[in-house]
């Protein structure tokens, strides 16, 4: 009892004094990191479970992409299930003369069978449960389609021929995406209205959905009863499975922001470690005295055991608040990508992250805290008696066990553990390497310049070890922030330049062949050049060789999921330029012989079919049989219409087909898509520019905010930095005074001090660029197949920033040794 | 007793001895009926919390504990419930009634010395060793602190160890041990 209130009050007084502020930075720090990636992961985590049984609207789902038979729902009937009927597809829907590509869902009374809607009655304004679904000629839409068409509630939009009022805002579905959501922004209306819209013709992309719920014996009942007579075109989702997706999907993204928050808990737990070394050796004198006045080493073990919890205590109080601060800025940074309203946050991040903190503080503060209870009382008498140097075994084996503990929590599984840890081992020592080899490159300029900086380079040099621990902790930092921003936007643009500045920005689907001349006539009095009309047939792979798609086996998994698909199949004359024939012959022109297939060189791979291989499709009841003649190569950034499949002319002759197109038009044409539009509502007009401005900007925020979680880790760099000034402050202190004494001016003094930083952030700021540069290299020639173009600005903007932060930085931690005192401090000083 | 000697001459090195601070590599010391050879580091401690007081040439002040928080330190060290009253008490005794709840860096050298004189007194122990306690002070300091401190001796019961090269200052002791170079060389009861 005595040990705790001794520990107590002496602890708040040290807190008053500011001896222990950098030590409690880094615990706060530590846990604000954490916390606020925990706050994040766990709204997401409860949005995610909330909707879990709800991720369909429904206990099952039978899914077509053409409309389901009546037969299924007398089945449901009879298994006393309640039913409901979605139709979807994606359509351009016009508000005045702005338009916006939407995902429509036509939905029937009962929907959604499990969950609720929510709607408010004007933008941003309180939201309420929905009472049904929209009534006819009403619509309910996502604040992100009234965004980007400037509508509000009341206004009307025109939805394929109908005009429809948009009746409320719709802010929570049960089955909309989880997380990071589709870019095309839902309009949800009354199926009654779907004949007036004229939107769905033989060919267009619709999907038709049949809703089931009910009692669970008569779901898993119904369930069994239809597994064995499913045609082909039905399947059958449940909601276990979809929630299980959506489990997956939101433990990935938890995964990779806790990584990312545990990079600063390294650099915070070296923070830690440092500062705990000194805050131990400036306990020493008092801990002797106690000790000759009588205090055993119980006692002393059990002072500093009380004040470091009493430290963690506040640091995880204090990060806390910090954490929960900035994850109101991440969630409203990811506003626009994560749909919906959050829950709000459980305890469970503060519970996590005070753990994370304790282990922080045991494994990295706590030997040199124990260590204390060693030392002799006969320092009271003799200041040079110390205690022995912590055991090194009992230091790494504490702070390994540690990062292992902190470590296993968001890696999840021992294989993975070891592969991680031993990663970060292999990249710490590596950094570390480097990092000392750019302190000696550092010390070699010393010959050649002033005095000033001649000091600074061997303080530099002399401190090697710490040196190259700072450089690392800011250039880790710095270079993770440098690829977010400039590697981020370089790569972006690189993409860009490879498109051909001719390449289409237009697509027009949903094109009946009976509008095609139209169409054309539309461009041609306008002067605007005609597009190439690409025709496309909807099919289903039915055999390969005689053999059922579903019984066959394939050399990559991803198959299953292309040979089930609904396929959609052009046909051509001639070979397209976007197209490289790799294998066989395209077939020659004025062929008019039996069906042949051209099939795309992924694909071919992923299902192991060459040529020769005869494919049969099923097409609107009938049977088709081509034989592969070719294998191509598609360019895919040429944005013009390309499909896996193009049969030889003729082919599809006789089956119903509908018409794409890919267009480039210039901003002065741009009225020629409006007349488009208003003669031929069915049509959609998809601006590609609008999209790509779209993804650009879902990749800025989610950059923006995994640069906002690397912050901590710049800001943990720091916490390094001032305790590694901090443990030689002392040290400085005399230095400096001692080179006043000789006579150096303040000035000078001061320049020394200022060039050790610079050298130190210039070598950071090398190390992040080229950290940058290597890794921008590589993303771009393995990941993106994109040419790498060196960026000088990448070296300025690198080592620019590594001057700032660390002489700032340096500057705060080091101004009280420079200015204080010659006099006071060789008075006072030892020895 | 004084123990004095020029510098080097083993007087820190006997006090330590002495306190069980340090152990002798030949030999033992018995302090107050107990061999402390014979015991670990924590009974070392435990006897000196007991029957030890200490007054040093540089304070040693804890600088986080105000002046009564110091005085008050061995007494809980010794497990006494009655530390703050005692404590109140004998800081009351050496006049710095009035300033008691200044920290370290608060007081002038002389009052420092007050409370570390204080604090050593508190625990009214068997022993009290002294280890140069005017060596930081001025002259005029020094002798009132010597006073204080020659006046609470007298009043308790306590046996002084005082360690000084100041000989005026070993003459007001009732025996003076002279080291030189680590040996005994002189064991005279002081003129008085």
């Amino acid at each position: 009892m005595k040990a705790l209130t001794f520990a107590i009050r002496s602890f708040g007084r040290e807190l008053r004094s500011g001896e222990v502020v950098v030590l409690l930075s880094a615990v706060i720090l530590a846990v604000a990191a954490l916390t606020a990636v925990g706050f994040l992961t766990d709204r997401i985590g409860k949005a995610v479970e909330r909707q879990a049984n709800e991720v369909l609207a429904a206990d099952l789902r039978l899914r077509s992409q053409e409309p389901i038979p009546d037969a299924w729902r007398k089945m449901a009937a009879e298994h006393e299930l309640r039913t409901a009927d979605m139709v979807s597809f994606p359509t351009v829907v016009f508000a005045g003369d702005d338009s916006v590509l939407t995902s429509l869902l036509a939905v029937t009374d009962g929907y959604p069978l499990r969950g609720t809607v929510r709607i408010s009655d004007a933008l941003f304004s309180e939201q309420r449960e929905a009472d049904g679904i929209p009534a006819p000629g009403e619509v309910w839409a996502d604040s992100a389609l009234l965004a980007r068409v400037g509508a509000d509630v009341g206004d009307t939009l025109s939805v394929g021929e109908a005009e429809l009022r948009i009746a409320a805002v719709v802010t929570y579905r049960p089955d909309q995406s989880i997380g990071f959501a589709s870019l095309a922004p839902t309009l949800l209306m009354n199926s009654a209205d779907l004949q007036a819209t004229a939107l769905i013709g033989v060919g267009s992309r619709v999907r038709y959905a049949l809703l089931l719920a009910g009692e669970e014996e008569s779901v898993s009942a119904f369930n069994d009863a239809i597994e064995d007579q499913l045609p082909d075109s039905l399947r059958l989702r449940s909601a276990e499975e979809s929630s299980e997706r959506a489990y997956a999907a939101a433990d990935r993204a938890k995964r990779f922001l806790s990584l990312t928050a545990v990079i600063s808990l390294l650099l915070s737990a070296v923070a830690i470690s440092m500062s705990a070394r000194r805050f131990a050796h400036r306990r020493m004198d008092t801990v002797a005295l106690m000790k000759s006045l009588g205090a055993t080493q119980g006692f002393v073990v059990s002072v500093a055991i009380a004040q470091l919890i009493a430290l963690g205590l506040i640091g995880v109080a204090a990060g806390s608040v910090v954490g929960f601060a900035a994850e109101e800025v991440l969630s409203w940074i990811l506003a626009d990508i994560i749909r919906g309203d959050l829950p709000d946050p459980g305890p469970m991040p503060i519970v996590l992250a005070a753990g994370s903190a304790m282990v922080l503080l045991v494994g990295f503060a706590l030997p040199s805290l124990i260590q204390l209870r060693n030392t002799p009382p006969l320092r009271v008498l003799r200041h040079d008696a110390m205690p022995p140097a912590p055991s090194r075994i009992l230091v790494g084996g504490l702070s390994m066990a540690a990062v292992a503990s902190l470590l296993y929590r968001s890696v999840g599984d021992p294989t993975m553990l070891v592969i991680v840890l031993g990663g970060i081992i292999v990249i710490a020592a590596a950094l570390y390497l480097v990092g000392r080899g750019l302190v000696a490159a550092m010390g070699r300029f010393r010959s050649g310049v002033g005095v000033a900086w001649r000091y600074g380079l061997a303080n530099v040099a002399r401190r090697g070890r710490a040196s190259a621990v700072q450089v690392v902790a800011f250039g880790l930092g710095l270079t993770v922030l440098l690829l977010l921003t400039l590697v981020r936007t370089d790569l972006l643009d690189g993409w860009r330049q490879t498109l051909d500045q001719d390449a289409p920005n237009h697509f027009l689907i949903n094109i009946q062949r009976s509008e095609t001349e139209s169409v054309t006539d539309i461009f041609e009095s306008r002067g605007v050049r005609v597009p190439d009309y690409a025709p496309l047939v909807r099919a289903r792979m039915t055999l390969i060789n005689g053999e059922s798609v579903k019984d066959r086996k394939y050399p990559a998994e991803d198959a299953q999921w292309f040979v089930n698909r609904e396929q959609n199949l052009s046909w051509a004359e001639e070979l397209s330029s976007s197209n490289e024939l790799l294998e066989g012959e395209w077939w020659p022109p004025g062929y008019d012989g039996s069906p042949l297939v051209s099939i795309e060189e992924e694909i071919a791979l992923e299902t192991g079919l060459g040529i020769g291989d005869v494919l049969e499709f099923e097409i609107a009841g009938q049977q088709l049989e081509a034989r592969i003649a070719s294998v191509r190569r598609i360019n895919w950034d040429s944005f013009m219409p390309n499909f896996f499949l193009v049969l030889s002319p003729g082919a599809l002759d006789e089956y119903p087909a509908t018409f794409i197109a890919s267009m480039r038009v210039e901003d002065d044409e741009k009225g020629a898509l409006v007349d488009l539009v208003r003669e031929h509502p069915t049509i959609s007009v998809i601006d590609l520019d609008a999209i790509l401005q779209q993804v650009r900007g879902i990749i800025e925020k989610a950059s923006m905010a995994v640069q906002a979680v690397f912050f901590f880790t710049l800001a943990a760099g720091i916490a390094v930095l001032f305790a590694a000034v901090q443990s030689t402050i002392d040290e400085r202190r005399f230095e400096s005074a001692m080179l006043r004494a000789l006579g150096a001016q303040k000035r000078i003094v001061f320049s020394g001090v200022m060039a050790e930083f610079a050298a130190l952030g210039a070598a950071a700021g090398i190390l992040a660029s080229a950290g940058a540069s290597i890794l921008a290299a590589v993303l771009a020639t393995q990941l993106f197949d994109l040419p790498y173009t060196f960026d000088p600005l990448l070296w300025v903007a690198g080592v620019a920033a590594g001057l700032l932060v660390v002489c700032a930085s340096g500057y705060f931690a080091a101004r009280s040794a420079i200015n204080s005192a010659p006099v006071d401090v060789l008075r006072g000083a030892p020895g | 007793m004084a123990v004095v000697g020029p510098s080097g001459a083993g007087k820190s090195t006997l006090l330590a001895l002495l306190a069980g601070l340090d152990l002798p590599s030949e030999g033992y010391v018995v302090l107050n009926g107990v061999n402390l050879g014979e015991l670990d580091e924590d009974g070392r401690a435990r006897v000196r919390a007991e029957s030890v007081g200490f007054v040093f040439q540089s304070f040693h002040l804890v600088p986080s504990l105000n002046a009564l928080e110091n005085v008050m330190l061995p007494l809980e060290l010794a497990g006494r419930d009655d530390a703050r009253d005692a404590s109140r008490a004998i800081i009351e005794r050496v006049g710095l009634g009035e300033r008691w709840s200044h920290y370290p860096a608060q007081l002038s050298g002389g009052e420092k010395q007050r409370v570390a004189i204080a604090r050593a007194f508190a625990t009214e122990p068997a022993v009290l060793f002294a280890d140069e306690p005017t060596g930081n002070l001025d002259t005029r300091t020094g002798e009132t602190i010597m006073d204080l401190m020659f006046e609470l001796n007298r009043k308790s019961s306590t046996t002084l160890v005082l360690v000084t090269h100041d000989n005026s200052l070993a003459g007001r002791c009732d025996r003076v041990l002279s080291l030189d170079a680590g040996k005994l060389v002189g064991d005279t009861p002081a003129a008085a």
